[in-house]
This record gives structure tokens, sequence and C-alpha cells, in this order.
């Protein structure tokens, strides 16, 4: 088993490859430059040619790849163009406040998302198991964003419980103030999206537990004598929360992601947000740095999804 | 005596009716069968004719608000139909053990092999952890599984399809159950586990004088094993009696097909016997009459009860309607 793990691990070393020269040259095609705009509105275009010219990005691609990785190996992402800042730093930052975030948001939406799943397979077709229904098919036909703004505007807003913006008061007191101060910002738009993105996971295990109460194996488990109530513990829901785990492991590595729509309605400053200015700003350095990271995220949640599978289902061995 | 009385299932007029939007349809209708200890009953009948139905009606399986079940079933004393779930609990597993046709999927395939042969023990016995640890590979010893030690530890897909459904005849057999219920016990299986399992189960009965009712559709496990016979169509008995009886003398149209629509090895020709059409769904099942009739079309109406009912032609054998009086194949003079 390990040495399969060590051989899918050196899988992604090509992989990752691949994918960085298609970032890099796809953040490359995109028109425009990362000057224009962003200094003295008199600067002529020889003056801009020349910040190209010094920067490499004149360069045939494969130079300024190479240039990139031999940097990338020095820990040097590049600087900026937008923030005149180390790419690293500037990621590092809200790569902890999308964790934040995200952490919040994942727990809320398996703690709420489980049981509910849970009840309403368990009592199909009761009332409320249809008042949930009700509320998946809502979820899933309101567009996101338009509940991230109505959520904003009402508790935001209209009724002033949570703050509207950013992701730390600049004002709070060092140590545990600004401790209370991230988790008022991370709130609402933490239950929002959990109130969102538990639907998938409460619309699956539904039909799981559906499923398996129908199953050969928990008549068995009936014919034995065993009560209801025991066999739901014991055989459906630990069979049903099975395929929940499979996805377990890009739920971890997705939590850096962040969410483009929860941070850019709440102005906070995350992974999400970031990339969307980023690419507004034409910022290549830090553009082509998050591509590669989620890249690398992903990949590595297919993997940790496996083991994770291999770990719970004695049916699967990674071999 | 009186508790040798007191050891057999009796069912009586047993119907099962099925809700399929909205309204009732019968899967079994007015069934009796008696089942003694010592006693192997064999159903027999082709797909949906009822049998397994019947089989989770006396388990009592069935979700009571899509289905609506008449009769008795008597059992031990008691009658198992006005029985709360609480109390068939403790029936089910205990006094009655049922086995599975697909033991693949009848088995848990998260949970140990050991772990499911004991669950029955956890509910129904008073015994410590390591006295039922004993007992499990006491049960994995007498349904011949080799290497008890390392199965109980095993999970049902490692095991071969054999071993499995010794795996679900032990957890059927965990408490001794004075009652068997073995639905298509060897249906999954190639030819020579079937007729070890079918040893199995024969051995099991001597010693624990347990009564068995064999559901299946093989005509062939039937002669080797049972004692008694019911044959079953539409969720009917058609013909009942010893296995001597309807073997040596068939009568109903429907048993008389079935047998030859088995293959013989001294036959003429290889063309084995079809019954024309098929068993209708529940919703078209002819309400009234004779259900047979619409597969022996040849067979004049008059030759049909209104309304069919069991006839006794030689003490314990009884056959259903008139029309296996003068029924003769159409290849028959």
């Amino acid at each position: 088993m390990w040495k399969t793990i060590l051989r899918r691990l050196l899988i992604i070393i090509p992989e990752i490859i691949a994918l960085s020269i298609l970032v890099f040259l796809l953040a490359k095609a995109m028109p425009g430059d990362p000057f224009t705009g962003s200094i003295n509105p008199h600067a002529s275009l020889a003056h801009i040619h020349h910040l190209m010219r010094i920067n490499g990005l004149y360069d045939p691609w494969y130079q300024q790849y190479w240039n990139w990785v031999v940097h990338l190996f020095h820990g040097n992402l590049g600087m900026s163009y937008e923030y005149q800042e180390p790419v690293t730093r500037i990621v590092g930052e809200r790569a902890i406040n999308t964790l934040w975030l995200a952490v919040f948001a994942t727990v809320m939406t398996y703690a709420i998302g489980l049981p509910v799943g849970l009840y309403a397979g368990r009592h199909q077709n009761s009332r409320s198991d249809h008042a949930i229904r009700i509320y998946t098919y809502v979820t899933l036909s309101v567009p996101f964003f338009v509940v991230l703004v109505l959520g904003l505007w009402i508790f935001g807003y209209m009724l002033g419980w949570f703050p509207t913006t950013g992701s730390i008061n600049t004002n709070a007191a060092p140590g545990m103030g600004s401790v209370i101060s991230r988790i008022q910002h991370i709130v609402l738009p933490g239950l929002l999206q959990a109130f969102f993105s538990l639907t998938g996971i409460v619309q699956y295990l539904r039909s799981e537990v559906i499923d398996a109460t129908h199953s050969d194996y928990v008549r068995t488990a009936r014919s034995k004598g065993v009560p209801v109530r025991d066999v739901f513990r014991h055989h459906i829901f630990r069979n049903s929360l099975l395929p929940i785990t499979a996805t377990a492991g890009y739920a971890i590595t997705g939590l850096l992601g962040g969410s483009v729509f929860t941070e850019t309605i709440f102005s906070y400053p995350g992974m999400g947000l970031l990339f969307v200015s980023a690419i507004n700003y034409r910022d290549y350095t830090v553009i082509t740095a998050l591509v590669l990271l989620f890249g690398f995220l992903n990949m590595l949640g297919t993997l940790l999804s496996d083991i994770i599978m291999a770990a719970v289902d004695p049916r699967i061995r990674i071999e | 005596m009186a508790d040798e009385e007191n050891h057999f299932l009796k069912i009586e007029d047993v119907s099962t009716a099925f809700k399929i939007q909205g309204k009732y349809y019968p899967a079994v209708s007015d069934v009796s069968l008696d089942i003694h200890n010592d006693e192997i009953v064999a159903i027999v009948g082709e797909s949906g004719c009822g049998k397994s139905t019947l089989a989770t009606t006396i388990m009592g399986l069935h979700d009571p608000a899509e289905t609506k079940i008449g009769g008795k079933i008597e059992f031990e004393g008691q009658d198992l139909l006005t029985l709360n779930e609480d109390q068939m609990n403790k029936i089910r597993g205990a006094k009655i053990g049922m086995i599975f046709q697909d033991p693949l999927s009848a088995l848990n395939p998260l949970k140990r092999i050991g772990d499911q042969i004991q669950e029955g023990l956890d509910y129904h016995t008073k015994m410590t952890e390591a006295e039922k640890k004993a007992r499990v590979l006491e049960l994995v010893n007498q349904v011949g599984i080799p290497h008890p030690e390392r199965v109980i530890r095993q999970f049902p897909h490692e095991l071969s399809g054999g071993m499995r459904q010794r795996v679900v005849i032990a957890i059927a057999i965990a408490c001794k159950p004075d009652l068997m219920i073995a639905d298509e016990p060897t249906t999954a299986l190639d030819v020579t586990i079937q007729a070890q399992i079918l040893d199995l189960l024969k051995d099991i009965q001597k010693e624990n004088h347990a009564g068995i009712i064999l559901i299946t559709h093989d005509l062939g496990v039937v002669a080797e094993t049972a004692d008694e016979v019911a044959v079953m169509y539409a969720g009917q008995v058609v013909e009942k009696g010893s296995a001597k009886q309807i073997f040596d003398n068939p009568l109903h149209p429907y048993t008389r097909s079935l047998l030859r629509s088995m293959p013989q090895k001294d036959s003429e020709n290889d063309d084995l016997y079809v019954i024309e059409g098929s068993v209708p769904s529940l919703q078209k099942m002819p309400q009234d009459g004779c259900k047979f009739a619409p597969r022996i079309p040849w067979v004049p109406a008059s030759e049909h009860e209104a309304h069919p009912t069991m006839h006794e032609v030689e003490p314990g054998h009884r056959v259903r309607c008139t029309c296996y009086k003068n029924f003769k194949f159409q290849d028959e003079a």
C-alpha cells in the first residue's frame, strides 16, 4: 500500500509539470498587460514597452517558463505586479483567511448535512422529509450568489447582526479580541455557504439510506430479530455514510481553494477573491501560482480520497 | 408429546396483498400449510408465484403500511400475525431462522463474518462475550467452513459463493430455531455445491429437530430433500401432497407441466416442454376462476370450476380445481 501511495505521489510530478506549462501559456494568452492602468496614465507607450522588456515579458515563452521554474525551486514565485509583494507572502496571508472561513463552512456543512440526510432517509415520505426535500430543491434551483446577496442584505445591513465585509476588524484588540473578530466575520458567509452546500450531502445520503433500507442484508439483519432502530444504527447508517467519505479527500484539500462567490460578495480577502482580482489585473505571477496550487490540491485530494476509501471500505484495497 | 404438538407451524388461509398505486393486489391468496418438526416441506413454483412472499409473510418482514395480510399463522401456540414488532423480534432469529437466496447481497459487505453470525446471539441469548465467540466458531465449524478462526475475521467478498451460503446458514441456525425457512438456498450455487448445501441442511435438521420450509423452483432439489410438497401458482397452492404422491402421481396441469419441462436423460427428443405464456403480473391476475386456465387454452372452460377449491384425491393429496380430471397435453392423444 505504501508503495502504491508513493507511486501515486510520483505520478503527480509529471502531471504538475504538464499543468504548469498549460497554465503558464493560458495566462500569457490573456489579452492586456499588467502595467497599463496601474501606473501613471501619462506614461508613454515606450515606457510600458520598457517595463515589459525589463520584466522579461517579451522573452520567448519557454524562456519565461524556465526562469519561473528556476525561481520556483528557490521558493520564489516572483513578485505580484499588483501588490508589489512576494507572491508567497500574499498567497500565504489569503490562505489563512480562507482556511478560517472554509473550515467553519465545511464543519457546518457536515454537522448539519449528515444528520439531516440520515433523518430524511430514515423517515422517507414523512412531513419532515417533504420539508427537507422542498428545501433541497430550492437551494438547487436558486443561484448561490442570490442567496449570498440576500443574506448579506438581511442579516448584515437590515438586522446588523454580522459585519458585512473583510475578515477581521482592524481595531480589534490583539490576542483573544482578534480571534473573536475573525469568528464574527466568518459566521454569516460560512453559514450561508454551509446551508447551500449541504444540499448535495442531504440528497445523496437520503437516497443511500433508502436504497440500503431495501437491501438484502438489511432483510437478513431483521430476520435475525434485530429491532429496526438497531438495524438503522448498525447496518444502514454506517453503510450509507461510506460513499460520502469518498468525497472527504476533495473536501479537505478543497478547503484552501476558497469560494469565489462568497469571498467576492463579502469582500473577504481569501484565495477566491485573490484569484478573481489577479485575473482582472493580469497579475500573471499570482494567477500561475494559484492555478498550480489548486491543481496540486486537486491531485492530492484524489489520492487522499482513495486512501480514505481503502481505509474505511474493506472491499477496496490499494494494491 | 404435547411439546411436539406445539412445535409446528400451521398456516391457515393466509393472503398477502401489496399496495400498488393505492390499490391492493394479492400476491399470496388463501394458502394453508402445516409444517411439523423433522419435516421438510418444499414450496415449488416459478418466479413470481408468491413463494418468497409467503416466506417473508411468515417472518413478518413486510411493511404494514404497504401490505395487507389476512389469515392465521399459528406457531408454537400463538398467531404470529397478531404479534407486535417487539414480540416478533423475539421469534425472528430465535425460533424461526431464514436462509436467503443470494448469499452475497444477503450479507452486510462492511461487517466481519463473525460479527454477522454473532448478531443474532447478541439479541436472543444472555451469553458472555467469550461464550458467544465460542458459539460462533462452533457454528462456522458446523456448516463446514475450513479455517474458522480466519474466516470470522474476513469480510463477505473474501469468501466464495458456497462459503457465503454456509455463512448465511450459520446465521440462520445460530440460535437453534425450531423452524427454518430456506428461500432458494441453492439457486446461486453450482451443482456440486448445491448437493453439499442440501446435505448440510438435512444434517442440521437432524441435529436440531427443526422443521424446514424449502422454497425452490428446482424440482431436482425437491425430489432429493422434501417430505411434503406444495406446488404454488399465481399466489395459490394448486397441489400438495407427499413428495412421493407429487412425483409419482402428479395431477394438476401445472404440476404436470412443471415435471414435463424437466430435462429427462432417457427422453427421445432434446426439446424441453415449455409452458405457454407467463405468470401474469399482480395487476393482470385473473381474480376468479382457475388461474392456470389462460396457460392451457385448449382445455374447455367447462372443465374448470367457477371458484376452484382444493379436492382431496387420496389421503394427504389435494388438488385445486377440477381441470386436472380430463387434462391432456396438446400432443397427447
